[in-house]
C-alpha cells in the first residue's frame, strides 16, 4: 500500500481494497522503547521518556522549546467510539499525532449480548460492531498510521459478553493487540450468567495468550458503579486478584495480565490522601502484573475543566506510584458521545502531566511508613472479604448472596450488592459437561481435550488450523444492504466532488458546532437564551451540552451545541494572505549596504514582552540577525516616547508591540504613532509596524500603521517587509 | 447480603500481627482457594461460544459456526465437541471437513451423528 501522506486524507476506499487479502504484520503487544536516563531534547534532561516519533503534533508550548515533542515512556490509550469505523480511523491518525499508542475502540450498545459474530459494517451506538471486516480495515489503517508517526501502535477492543471466546480467536486472527477481558465485568454489569462467563472466560483467556494480546481486567467498574466510589477500594483487590489469578492459571503470562485501576476520588474531598495509599496497595499486592492507570469517569460531569482537573491529577498520581499504560477519558464523556477535540485533549493532558511529572521520584517520595497503616488496612479488608467469600461457599455463593458492589466499606455492608443467580441470567443453561470423548482438533483450546495420541500438534488432525493456516480464514464482506459503509461513503464522496464541507465533531462533516456564551441571566433563563439565538442564527437541533451559575443573579456560562444547516464551498473561501519573505541572502545583501535602524517597544501599559523579543533578537531568528539595528525602549512605553527615539536616533521603522486589546486600546495606540508621526513631520520617513496576538495586517492598515503582524509571526517576515518598503522609497527617492 | 457495621478492628484480630509480606501471601492463597473451583469448572465444560470458537479455528465461517452449534446443541450433543463431530462424520465420508460441516448444515449425515455419537443403531 502506498504510504499516508501527512498533506492527505486517509482514503477509506483504498483501505477497504483487496481487503479480503490482507493479513496483519504481527501478533501481540509493544511497549515503548524507553531512552536512557538522562536523555537530553533542547537543553533539558529527562527520565522517563522513549523513542522520538518521526511526525507528531507536539504540546502547545513546545514552539518555545524548538519544538521538541518528547514522548513519555508509558503507553497512551486514546478511546475512540464514533459509531463509524470509517471515522474512527480518521480519529486514530489524529489521537497517533498526539502521542497515542494504544487505540481503544469501543463496542457497539448491546454486542455483549449479541451470541455470536456480527459481519460487515453496519453503524453502532456509542461504538462499533465489532466484525471481521471492521476490525481488519482498523488494523490496515493503523499500519499505515503507525508507519506515519513511526512507532507501533496497538489495537484494542473487548472480549466480553456471550461470544468471548469466538472474538478471542478473531482477535488473535486479525492481530488485535489488546483486550479487556474479565468474566467478573460480564456478571455484574452485562447480566450474563455467572457459569457462562468463567467457563468462557478460560477458553478466550488461553487464545489471547497465545496471541500474545495484552489483557485488562474490568474491576475499575465497580468504581463507576458505586455510589461513594472509595467504599469498594477492598472489593476492587478482591475482583483484580480473581481475574490475575485465573488467568495465569489458564496459562497467560504475568507481564501481559494488566490491572485496570481508577484514582476513586474526587476534590472536594481530599482525594489525593485517599487515592494514593490505595494505589500503593494494589501495587504491592500485584507486583509483576501490569497497571493500566484509568482516569476517573465516576465523577465527570458535563464541564471539560472540571474533568480535565481531575485527569491531570490522576496522571500525577500515575507519576507518583507507577504506571505501564496511561489511559484517557474525553473530557465531554459526560455529556457527548466524545468528539475529535476532546479525544485529542484527554491525549494532550495525559502526555503533558507525565512529561511535566518527568522523573519526579528523585525529588519526591512517597512516605511508605506514614501511609502504611492505610495500606495494610486495604490488604486486611480485601483478605477479611475472601475469607467471607470462602465461608460462603465459593464465588458463586458469594456472588447469590450480593457480596459484590455494595456500597458499605468491606466488612461494613448495606445490603445493596449487585446479586446474579449461579443458574439464572442471560445464557444461563447453556454450558455443559465435557463428555470423555470430547474433542477439538484445534490449538490454544482450553480443557480437557480427549485427542488422539502421538499428534505433535491437535491440528495435525485437520491440517492445520486458522492460527498455524491463516489461508483458512473465511473473509465475510457484507450481509445488510441497507446498513454498511459503502452506503455512508457515498455521502462523503458527494460532498467532496461537489467541493463543500460542514463543520465536524465525530463523523465526516456532521454539521455539529458547539457555542459558548454568558448572559446576565440566571439560570434558567440564559439557558433558554441559548436556544434563542441559536434558533436566531437558523442553527438546527440546538441541545444545551453544559452550564455555569458565575452568581445566582449576576450571570449564567452556557455551552450549546447545535447543526448548522448549510455547506461551505471551498473554492469560495478568501484565505488571508501570507506574509511574503524575501531570500535570507536578499535581506543580508540590502542592509550590508544600506544600515538599517528600528526603535521598538511595547506600547501602552502592556508588559508583555516575549513577543517583541523574538522578533527582535538574534537568537531567537530575529531581525538582529540580518544586521538590523535595534534601539529596544522596554515595555509599557507611550506612543509619545517611541516617536521622540525615532527622531533621535534616525530610525527607518519603528516596531510596536500591542498584546493587549481591552477596549481596542490596540487601535488607539495604532493611530495615535500615525498622529504623532504625521504631527512630528516624519511620517513619510518612517515606517510603523505593529504586532500582537489579536493583530492581522487589515486592522493596521485601516488604522494608519504600514502593517500588522499576528500570532505566528517570524523576524524574516518583518525584515522582509521593511527591506522591500525602503527599497521602494529609495528607488522613487532616487529614481532608479 | 444483611446490612451491618463495619466491624473491621474486631474482624481483622487475627490478621493485625501478621508483617506485610505475610499479608500479601495470604491474600494470594485465599484468592487461589476462590479461584480453584473456577478453573475446574471451566476446564471439564463447554458452551456454544466455546464450540463456535473451535468452528472458526477450523476455518469455518461465523453463520457456518452459528448454525452448526445450533444444531448440535438442540441435539445434545455439545459435550462432544462441535469440532469433533464435523471431522468425525468428514472422516466417515471421507470428504473435507468444511465440506462436511456444509452438509450437515443442509441437514445430510445426522443419523451418522446420532449413530456415531448417541449409539443409536440402524
Amino acid at each position: 500500500m502506498t504510504p499516508l501522506d501527512p498533506k492527505k486524507p486517509i482514503d477509506v476506499e483504498e483501505i477497504l481494497k483487496d481487503l479480503d487479502k490482507y493479513r496483519p504484520r504481527r501478533r501481540g503487544w509493544t511497549w515503548r522503547k524507553k531512552l536512557p536516563e538522562g536523555t537530553k531534547l533542547d537543553k533539558y534532561e529527562y527520565y522517563q521518556i522513549s523513542e522520538p516519533l518521526k511526525n507528531s503534533i507536539p504540546l502547545p508550548a513546545a514552539h518555545y522549546f524548538n519544538n521538541i515533542d518528547p514522548q513519555p515512556d508509558v503507553v497512551i490509550t486514546a478511546e475512540i467510539a464514533s459509531g463509524r469505523f470509517e471515522d474512527d480511523i480518521r480519529r486514530m491518525r489524529m489521537a497517533a499525532w498526539h502521542g497515542a499508542d494504544h487505540i481503544m475502540v469501543i463496542r457497539t450498545l448491546g454486542q455483549s449480548h449479541f451470541d455470536g459474530l456480527i459481519e460487515g459494517t453496519p453503524e453502532g451506538v456509542g461504538g462499533i460492531p465489532i466484525t471481521r471486516k471492521q476490525v481488519r480495515a482498523t488494523r490496515k489503517a493503523l499500519d499505515l498510521i503507525e508507519d506515519e508517526v513511526g512507532r507501533p501502535i496497538n489495537f484494542h477492543s473487548y472480549v466480553s459478553g456471550v461470544a468471548g471466546p469466538e472474538i478471542a480467536v478473531l482477535f488473535a486472527e486479525e492481530g488485535v493487540n489488546g483486550a479487556h477481558q474479565d468474566p467478573q465485568y460480564n456478571i455484574l454489569y452485562r447480566g450474563v450468567n455467572p457459569v457462562r462467563s468463567f467457563v468462557d472466560a478460560a477458553v478466550a483467556k488461553k487464545i489471547m495468550a497465545w496471541a500474545g494480546m495484552l489483557q485488562i481486567d474490568g474491576a475499575h467498574n465497580a468504581n463507576a458503579s458505586a455510589k461513594i466510589s472509595w467504599t469498594v477500594m477492598p472489593e476492587l483487590l478482591v475482583q483484580h486478584g480473581i481475574n490475575c489469578m485465573f488467568s495465569l492459571k489458564v496459562g497467560m503470562p504475568k507481564e501481559n495480565i494488566a490491572l485496570s485501576t481508577v484514582p476513586p476520588m474526587i476534590a472536594p474531598t481530599p482525594e489525593m490522601r485517599i487515592d494514593l495509599p490505595y494505589a500503593v496497595a494494589l501495587r504491592e499486592l500485584f507486583k509483576g502484573f501490569r497497571f493500566r492507570a484509568q482516569m476517573n469517569t465516576r465523577y465527570i460531569e458535563s464541564d471539560l475543566f472540571d474533568a480535565t482537573r481531575v485527569h491531570v491529577l490522576n496522571a500525577v498520581l500515575s507519576r507518583l506510584t507507577s504506571a505501564d499504560l496511561q489511559s484517557t477519558i474525553t473530557p465531554d464523556e459526560g455529556r457527548n458521545v466524545p468528539w475529535h477535540i476532546n479525544s485529542i485533549r484527554g491525549v494532550e493532558t495525559a502526555k503533558h502531566t507525565l512529561l511535566a511529572m518527568d522523573g519526579i521520584q528523585k525529588y519526591v517520595k512517597i512516605d511508605r511508613e506514614a501511609i502504611r497503616e492505610k495500606v495494610r488496612e486495604l490488604k486486611m479488608r480485601a483478605i477479611l472479604m475472601l475469607e467471607e467469600i470462602l465461608q460462603m461457599g465459593g464465588y458463586f455463593e458469594a456472588l447469590e448472596a450480593g457480596m459484590f458492589v455494595d456500597n458499605g466499606y468491606y466488612p461494613e455492608r448495606l445490603g445493596d450488592g449487585i446479586a446474579r443467580k449461579k443458574d439464572g441470567e442471560i445464557a444461563a443453561g447453556t454450558v455443559v459437561p465435557r463428555d470423555p470423548d470430547y474433542m477439538a482438533p484445534v490449538c490454544e483450546h482450553f480443557g480437557y481435550n480427549n485427542l488422539p495420541e502421538g499428534l505433535e500438534r491437535p491440528c495435525d488432525l485437520i491440517g492445520g488450523c486458522t492460527f498455524h493456516k491463516p489461508e483458512k480464514i473465511q473473509f465475510i464482506d457484507e450481509l445488510d444492504e441497507t446498513d454498511n459503509v459503502n452506503l455512508r461513503l457515498q455521502r462523503v464522496k458527494d460532498m467532496k466532488a461537489r467541493n463543500v464541507i460542514k463543520p465536524e465533531v465525530e463523523w465526516y462533516a456532521d454539521g455539529w458546532i458547539q457555542l459558548d456564551m454568558t448572559f446576565s441571566l440566571p439560570e434558567e433563563y440564559a439557558e433558554a437564551a441559548a436556544l434563542a439565538v441559536c434558533e436566531k442564527l437558523g442553527l438546527e437541533d440546538p441541545t444545551i451540552i453544559a452550564k455555569t451559575v458565575l452568581h445566582p443573579a449576576e450571570g449564567t456560562y452556557v455551552e450549546v451545541k447545535a447543526k448548522v444547516p448549510f455547506e461551505i464551498k471551498i473554492d469560495e473561501l478568501r484565505l488571508p494572505k501570507k506574509p511574503e519573505t524575501l531570500p535570507e541572502d536578499e535581506i543580508f545583501d540590502f542592509v550590508s549596504k544600506r544600515p538599517i535602524t528600528v526603535v521598538a517597544a511595547t506600547v501602552g501599559e502592556d508588559e508583555h514582552s516575549v513577543g517583541l523579543r523574538e522578533i527582535l533578537d538574534i537568537k531567537h531568528g530575529g531581525i538582529e540577525k540580518y544586521g538590523i539595528k535595534y534601539h529596544y525602549l522596554g515595555t509599557s512605553c507611550p506612543p509619545e516616547k517611541l516617536i521622540d527615539a525615532a527622531i533621535e536616533t534616525g530610525a527607518d521603522a519603528i516596531l510596536a508591540s500591542m498584546i493587549i486589546t481591552h477596549n481596542d486600546v490596540h487601535i488607539k495606540n495604532m493611530r495615535r504613532l500615525n498622529e504623532l508621526a504625521i504631527e512630528k513631520g516624519i511620517r513619510d520617513k518612517v515606517l510603523i509596524i505593529v504586532g500582537g496576538t489579536q493583530i492581522n495586517n487589515d486592522l493596521a492598515v485601516e488604522n494608519g500603521v504600514d502593517a500588522g503582524f499576528g500570532r505566528g509571526t517570524k523576524g524574516i517576515h518583518v525584515a522582509s517587509f521593511i527591506v522591500k518598503k525602503l527599497r521602494e522609497r529609495d528607488a522613487l527617492k532616487f529614481g532608479n | 447480603m444483611k446490612p451491618r457495621p463495619d466491624d473491621f478492628a474486631e474482624r481483622s484480630k487475627h490478621l493485625q500481627h501478621m508483617s506485610d509480606e505475610e499479608l500479601d501471601a495470604y491474600f494470594w492463597q485465599l484468592v487461589e482457594k476462590v479461584v480453584d473451583p473456577l478453573i475446574e469448572l471451566a476446564r471439564t465444560h463447554t458452551s456454544p461460544s466455546i464450540e463456535r470458537s473451535v468452528l472458526l479455528r477450523m476455518g469455518f465461517n461465523s453463520l457456518e459456526a452459528k448454525k452448526l452449534v445450533d444444531m448440535i446443541f438442540e441435539r445434545g450433543l455439545l459435550g462432544k465437541g462441535a469440532g469433533h463431530i464435523v471431522w468425525r462424520i468428514a472422516k466417515e465420508h471421507n470428504i473435507d471437513y468444511i465440506e462436511a460441516g456444509r452438509r450437515l448444515i443442509n441437514g445430510m449425515y445426522w443419523d451418522d451423528v446420532d449413530r456415531i455419537f448417541k449409539g443409536v443403531k440402524k
